[in-house]
């Protein structure tokens, strides 16, 4: 567990974290809306350890530039000899596309499931009164009974 | 000259960073609604109008510069529009602004979950 | 493992800052009272994840998490919360906190077991990076002659996936309308507003002069900002997702400053579900259009016909352009996925939040102002 360790692998430890506060959010908070809310920085961290899996050093954004260009050239002379050759294409290193494109469909799914999760909420709110978990698990039992 | 560009365009970067924690201490130690609004988004308006000014400084007469000055034209648009619509929802929903020692009464106090002081967290 | 180890520079402690700053938020949101503070401290979460996104070299992503993350999803939490109102957040029992505590403790400590074997951070030598992904790098500007890798895997590699996708925002659209109503109630007579097509016919509207202006202004440009970041989802960040998500947070903000009626007689509710079906129809569209052309389903370079192909290449060669005919294959088809993507999801979004908004109306008495 050297510095050198920990600095090349912090991120992934930082986001199980997040993805675990965002699981106990969904355990421990009463109120379904919280709950909505866990989930969704749940999937959002998640999404997270696919990007920082994607991050290659001394790169740039996967839009293409030419080498020679300003820009190109600009992350060239940070890179040690031969480096932007073994790893590059074409002169210039490029993150990893992949893990963007899929990520990106995923954060806008995300957010329509955190739609259909809310909906379902407000209707629990208007058929209960309630949008704590153990008043309607309470008022469920209630109804149950009178049955 | 153009060293000392470079320079003034990151003092003036750096300047506008301080500004904007500036507002954020003040935003989270003002007493009231109204002067956290004023903190929060005066500072943050200027901010980013110091930062760009010192960004635009630095990249010298490029397009990033005229992005830049775009993106400041936005923002000089929609902060200070954010920060009346909050005050404007604030005095709508019935707090008023905290004067000297003494508080005014709300006039209408329809919303529950509204504290005295605004302090919401 | 070969590779930079990042070096302790500003990137980095900028890295390790957003992070810290990540942490805290979901501490705050978990140690929240109230569900308002929890749902603007999301807010905050998705503006330092944008942050922290474009730190890791996505700017697509980031764009996307920005609009969607400090954007949709909070007008649609707000709409939630304010339908769902009076509801105070019990602080849960002790044996919840410290059973939750400890199943989060011990799968956490499982994960990062698990995570020590991952490869390093920016490790161009890993197994993610050095073989697909180098492969979409190297092919993209042959095969699809987009600039934007993305984007080429988004709508040209793995179009069938973001079909999928397509299909899911809007089963999820689909869905939201069953349940919180199309938003029609909306546009039935409300006795409180004057007939009369006046500004001055409106109690409150001294208070929104501000708004109302900014928001005239506001409204062209962001509309303006959606079709750009479709058009040139090719050659910079950009594409059909996030220029969908735009377009519904022009309509979103109309909404908001000039209210749901005015909104709705200028982009209907059943418009808008229309053209989220109609995206997904025309996606699938596409792929036919290519397989009639004798390719198989989603195959870019067979949606122009053979016949048009053909005389496209000989009229490209004559007047010196370079580029053959193959490009435009793709880049027809590329577009094509992007403008079905935006209508589907703009459609969605902008039926989910006229379901919660519409919903509001009946429910919650408007305040004073």
């Amino acid at each position: 567990m050297s510095a050198s360790w920990l600095l090349s692998h912090y991120t992934h430890p930082v986001v199980i974290v997040l993805m675990m506060g965002g699981l106990y959010i969904v355990f421990t908070s009463g109120n379904l809306i919280k709950r909505m809310i866990g989930l969704a920085i749940f999937q959002t961290s998640a999404a997270f350890l696919f990007i920082a899996l994607g991050k290659v050093g001394g790169g740039t954004a996967p839009i293409t530039i030419e080498a020679t260009s300003e820009a190109g050239q600009a992350l060239g002379q940070r890179l040690p000899p031969g480096y932007a050759a073994q790893f590059g294409v074409e002169g210039v290193v490029y993150s990893n596309p992949l893990p963007h494109a899929l990520i990106l469909t995923a954060i806008v799914v995300g957010v329509s499931t955190l739609a259909v999760g809310l909906a379902i909420a407000v209707r629990i709110r208007e058929a209960y009164g309630a949008v704590e978990a153990g008043e309607i698990e309470r008022l469920d039992a209630e109804a149950g009974r009178a049955e | 000259m153009a060293e000392a560009i470079h320079w003034t365009g990151g003092t003036l970067a750096l300047l506008g960073a301080l500004l904007t924690v500036a507002g954020a201490a003040g935003a989270l130690r003002f007493p009231d609604v109204y002067t956290r609004i004023h903190a929060a988004s005066l500072t943050d308006t200027g901010g980013a109008t110091l930062m760009m000014l010192g960004l635009g400084l630095l990249a010298g007469l490029s397009l990033v510069t005229l992005k830049l000055a775009l993106a400041w034209l936005f923002i000089m648009l929609t902060s200070p529009t954010a920060a009346h619509a909050l005050a404007n929802a604030a005095h709508g929903s019935g707090l008023r602004p905290q004067i000297g020692l003494w508080r005014i009464v709300p006039a209408q106090a329809e919303d529950g979950d509204q504290t005295d002081d605004g302090d919401g967290a | 493992m070969t590779g930079i180890a990042p070096p302790l520079d500003a990137n980095t402690l900028l890295g390790f800052g957003l992070l810290t700053m990540l942490v805290a938020t979901v501490a705050a949101i978990a140690l929240s009272r109230r569900t308002m503070t929890a749902i603007l401290l999301m807010s905050v979460y998705s503006a330092a994840s944008t942050m922290w996104l474009l730190l890791m070299d996505a700017p697509d992503v980031a764009f996307t998490e920005a609009v969607v993350g400090a954007g949709v999803s909070t007008v649609v939490l707000l709409g939630a919360v304010l339908l769902t109102r009076g509801e105070r957040v019990a602080k849960a029992g002790r044996w919840r906190v410290a059973a939750a505590a400890a199943v989060t403790l011990v799968l956490g400590g499982l994960l990062v077991y698990a995570a020590i074997d991952l490869p390093a951070l920016g490790d161009p030598a890993s197994p993610a990076n050095a073989h697909v992904g180098r492969l979409y790098l190297e092919a993209a500007g042959r095969d699809t002659g987009a600039d934007n890798v993305v984007t080429a895997v988004l709508a040209s590699y793995r179009g069938f996936d973001t079909l999928g996708e397509a299909s899911v925002i809007f089963a999820a659209g689909v869905g939201v309308a069953l349940m919180l109503g199309f938003g029609t109630r909306a546009t039935q007579d409300d006795p409180r507003r004057s007939r009369v097509r006046g500004l001055d016919a409106l109690p409150e509207s001294d208070h929104h002069v501000v708004l109302r202006v900014a928001a005239k202004l506001l409204i062209p440009v962001i509309t303006l900002c959606a079709f750009y970041v479709l058009f040139h989802g090719e050659t910079g960040a950009g594409g059909g997702f996030q220029a969908g998500v735009v377009a519904a947070v022009a309509i979103i903000l109309h909404a908001l400053v000039f209210g749901l009626a005015d909104t709705m007689v200028a982009v209907r509710p059943g418009a808008a579900r229309a053209l989220a079906a109609l995206g997904v129809l025309a996606y699938c569209g596409l792929g036919v259009a290519s397989i009639v052309n004798g390719g198989m389903f989603l195959d870019h370079d067979f949606l122009l016909p053979p016949a048009f192909q053909t005389r496209l290449q000989t009229w490209l060669e004559s007047a010196g352009i370079s580029g053959g005919a193959h490009d435009w294959g793709q880049h027809l088809g590329m577009l094509a996925v992007e403008s079905a993507v935006f209508i589907t999801v703009a459609g969605t979004m902008v039926t989910v939040f006229y379901g919660f908004a519409g919903r509001l109306r009946d429910a919650v008495p408007e305040p004073g102002a």
